[in-house]
């Protein structure tokens, strides 16, 4: 017989470091994320508890010397620029992953494997290194000019570094084995039946990619466009080491709020932003893809 | 058959495949194509040398970040891959977990927030505890971020697992412990190492949480290497990312078997 009330609860006590982790780490200074972006900047970096709402403010406008409001779009061109910057990565990489995965998925199980080992490893090359790289290739005397020299191209060109043409593809270039991966999951699931039925109706290739494929990966490419999409939002490596001093994304901008410019309220009222963005992104794309399964469940 | 009836064959992809690994691998290259360059001035090629290896190798400011970098990530690892292990046997195989749901977003809560936000979240809670010391910081936070990288891998393990092996070996009166260590452990192992070494490699990969905790000399390699590119391109600094690639290279692969050989 079993005393219930003696047996410790292996449920609670297994979950416990894990959710205790998290409470201390994460939940908890989110919870302080929060309070300090509605505080005092402190004399000497880091933050007062004097209630303001100056930090949202500060994202809006500047203070004249009297008080007074002056609109400065600065602060809301970053977050524009992180926005684009991240739906065009997850557009280009929605766009170059699906043929490959697709190519991927149709061949035999030795080379499939091989592939997608290739697809994977630039993954775990360390990350400032893959960023490192696009320096010297757009950099001035890089590998991009020189080429164009060497065939008569160009005379004398402006770097290509610093810029946002070199934060996308430092961008593209870091996150797309994160949507290669889940498309290639679901390409894979397809039933090969369902395209040979599409063209014994008469559809042709581009009607059954249309029709019938595409459609049919839609969770693949949700979840892909989640896993590049989320990333880019918080980037921090390549707009800092791509991007220049001056075209920033929030990611650096936050650290540079917690770092030289000592602004920690400020710091965290765009840290806020972009968990929201995160937020509204995150749940925009659940709700769709419960409706796709939805769809599915009825069809 | 024909590999032009084959109506599941689209033309082009291959070719646009072919380019596209290019892509992928061209930038690599070109670090270690340079990494060998004898002249100072990383994209003028004066001739073949090992110098830069061995500058690099002799570098004591990049042993000590590497250092760092190891003992930090095995504690990380190591902590993470526990706590993982223990969420994993209760959300898989608990029976009547209540809020397992939530229960399992809030073990991948850093997966759901960028990293920026978590750098952050752990530098006020560090700054509001008063703790100074900053290998213990970096260990604290490494932990927090690499626990859902731990986790995945033996969960999907756990999920893929024979249930009949662990109530036959209940039911050949092993308890519960004794079926968990001969049964079930020995059975997830590869999912638990798999998770291990992926949180070995996200922590020694780690940037902008370590960058923005970086004080007290607890320098880590990205972000030694970080300061190196702020002076400038420099062969050394391509000699040192080949030396890293080489590492990842070996670890991914021993990675991809160990999960391939199920």
């Amino acid at each position: 017989m079993k005393a219930p009330t003696k047996t410790p609860d292996w449920n609670v006590l297994g979950l416990l470091p894990a959710h205790l982790i998290m409470l201390l780490t994460l939940i908890i200074p989110i919870g302080i994320i929060i309070v300090v972006s509605f505080s005092t900047r402190g004399p000497y970096g880091g933050f007062e508890y004097v209630f303001t709402t100056a930090p949202y403010k500060q994202l809006l406008f500047n203070e004249g010397w009297t008080g007074e409001l002056e609109f400065n779009p600065q602060y809301l061109i970053v977050v524009a620029r992180t926005l684009v910057l991240s739906a065009v990565t997850t557009s280009i990489c929605l766009l170059l992953s699906f043929p490959v995965a697709y190519f991927i998925a149709l061949q035999r199980p030795a080379i499939k494997v091989l592939l997608i080992y290739l697809v994977t490893l630039p993954f775990w090359v360390s990350m400032i290194v893959r960023v490192y790289s696009w320096i010297i290739i757009l950099g001035k005397d890089g590998v991009v000019e020189k080429t164009l020299r060497g065939l008569g191209l160009v005379d004398n060109m402006d770097s290509l570094l610093f810029g946002n043409t070199a934060m996308l593809l430092g961008l593209v270039y870091s996150y797309i084995p994160l949507m290669i991966l889940p498309i290639f999951a679901s390409i894979e699931k397809l039933d090969p039946a369902l395209i040979e039925a599409s063209h014994d109706l008469y559809g042709n290739r581009l009607t059954t990619l249309r029709r019938v494929i595409l459609p049919l990966t839609r969770p693949g490419m949700i979840a892909g466009a989640i896993l590049v999409f989320v990333p880019s939002l918080g980037a921090v490596l390549e707009p800092t080491l791509l991007g220049g001093g001056k075209t920033m994304m929030m990611g650096n901008l936050i650290q540079l709020q917690f770092g030289g410019a000592r602004n920690w309220p400020l710091g965290a009222a765009i840290a806020i932003v972009l968990m929201a963005a995160v937020m509204v992104f995150l749940i925009f794309q659940g709700l769709r893809s419960m409706r796709t399964e939805g769809l599915e469940r009825a069809a | 058959m024909n590999a032009d009836d084959d109506v599941r064959r689209y033309p082009g992809f291959g070719l646009f495949s072919a380019i596209f690994f290019a892509y992928l691998y061209l930038p690599i290259a070109v670090v270690v194509f340079y990494s060998f360059n004898a002249n100072r001035i990383v994209s003028n090629w004066g001739g073949f040398s090992l110098h830069w290896y061995a500058t690099a190798l002799s570098n004591a400011n990049l042993m000590t970040a590497v250092k760092t970098s190891l003992l930090v990530a095995a504690v990380a690892t190591v902590a993470s891959t526990l706590v993982a292990l223990m969420a994993a046997l209760v959300l898989v195989r608990g029976r009547d977990v209540r809020f397992r749901r939530i229960s399992e977003a809030v073990v991948n809560l850093p997966l759901l927030l960028p990293e920026i936000v978590v750098a952050v979240a752990v530098l006020i809670l560090f700054s509001e505890i008063g703790l100074a010391n900053g290998m213990v910081k970096l260990m604290i936070a490494h932990t927090t971020f690499c626990i859902p990288f731990a986790f995945l891998p033996i969960r999907a393990r756990l999920q893929g697992m024979d249930l009949d092996l662990e109530e036959a070996a209940r039911d050949l009166y092993a308890t519960g412990w004794v079926a968990f260590r001969c049964v079930t452990l020995p059975l997830i192992l590869p999912g638990v190492f798999a998770g291990a070494m992926l949180a070995f490699v996200i922590s020694m990969d780690d940037f902008i949480t370590s960058n923005l905790l970086n004080s007290g000399g607890a320098t880590t390699l990205p972000v030694y290497i970080f300061s190196l590119i702020k002076q400038g391109v420099s062969p050394q600094l391509n000699a040192i990312s080949t030396l890293i690639m080489i590492v990842s290279v070996v670890l991914a692969t021993v990675a991809f078997l160990l999960q391939r050989r199920q």
